[in-house]
């Protein structure tokens, strides 16, 4: 069973590496991309039995470790080879 | 008085506090592994500044699962003097002894500078020497110093009266240009609740001595020793 973990500053927190990379972006003329967040990515292993299992287990390691919750807020992706089910927390 | 200074794993200025206390101060002081579970009957505990675990996943963030934190943990409730450092400023915060998180310096850049910052409050172990309003000129040297809060912790720290130091201009004024990271509230080292856990991001240790361009960071250290 797989997870993927996204972790991103949260709306209200402004994010400097995505403020200079959409700058970027607009100097090489693309005016139509507004926003830039940037954001972390983790894909995690998990030996569980279940897609339920693994979302509470993936959940709490993101909540305890993976995401600060004082600035970052973050999203499931529970993998159970095929049947994909999607979680939104923040 | 005995100081230890804890090292993690890519902690770099550990032997910069060791010696502002044990040779400048001339206080007994003992480096503590961050394996360890006890601080040698230390009276003060020292988070030095670094990069502990090479800031993988986030600034303090795999230091806080050390064994020797649950100790300093206990230290700290049990009332007892700690300062954290510029990493261990960010260790503090990510352990949930003072709030907040840093964020990446406002333009990206690693500021390696001296800056001013003034005393805000002299009631903690750690300012109990200086005078209130008194300005600093002390190093820093970080990638990730821009404190932030939700708004709400920022008026309660406030209001209680636990930012302790700011980043001002030499004259004493908080300003824009004087904030080097883009803090909130131009905030350079906060305190918690009950005072005796102190964070900053700015360099006391390595400004103990003429030679290397400044004093002023004494005043932290004699703090904490001449009660």
């Amino acid at each position: 069973m797989k997870a993927r973990v996204f972790v991103t500053l949260k709306p209200s927190v402004f994010d400097p590496q995505g403020h200079t990379i959409v700058e970027a972006l607009h100097s090489l003329g693309h005016a139509k991309v507004s926003d830039v967040r940037q954001g972390k990515y983790f894909e995690l292993d998990l030996d569980v039995g279940s897609a339920s299992e693994a979302e509470a287990l993936a959940t709490e390691v993101s909540q305890s470790v993976l995401a600060n919750p004082v600035i970052e807020s973050f999203r499931l992706e529970i993998d159970d080879s095929g049947a994909e089910a999607k979680a939104d927390r923040s | 008085m005995k100081f230890a200074v804890v090292v993690f794993p890519g902690s770099n200025c550990d032997h910069d506090a060791y010696h502002a206390v044990r040779h400048v101060c001339g206080q007994d002081a003992e480096f503590v592994w961050h394996k360890e579970t006890s601080l040698g009957g230390a009276d003060v505990v020292i988070l030095p500044g670094g990069f502990s675990h090479g800031d993988y996943l986030r600034t303090g963030a795999i230091a806080r699962f050390s064994p020797i934190m649950n100790t300093v943990r206990d230290f700290a409730e049990a009332g007892k003097p700690v300062i954290g450092i510029c990493n261990g400023f960010q260790i503090l915060m990510e352990c949930g002894l003072l709030p907040g998180a840093m964020l990446r310096n406002r333009d990206l850049q690693f500021h390696c500078e001296y800056v001013g910052i003034r005393v805000e409050h002299t009631d903690t172990p750690f300012t109990r020497r200086a005078v209130e309003g008194q300005v600093l000129r002390v190093p820093i040297a970080h990638g990730e110093g821009n404190y932030h809060a939700a708004p709400d912790v920022i008026a309660d720290l406030e209001a209680t009266r636990r930012v302790i130091f700011r980043y001002v201009t030499a004259g004493g004024d908080v300003t824009d240009e004087a904030n080097p990271n883009g803090s909130i509230n131009n905030i350079a080292g906060i305190c918690n609740e009950r005072r005796n856990v102190v964070g900053l991001m700015p360099h006391p240790e390595r400004a103990v001595e003429l030679v290397t361009g400044s004093t002023d960071g004494r005043v932290v250290f004699e703090s904490v020793i001449r009660q």
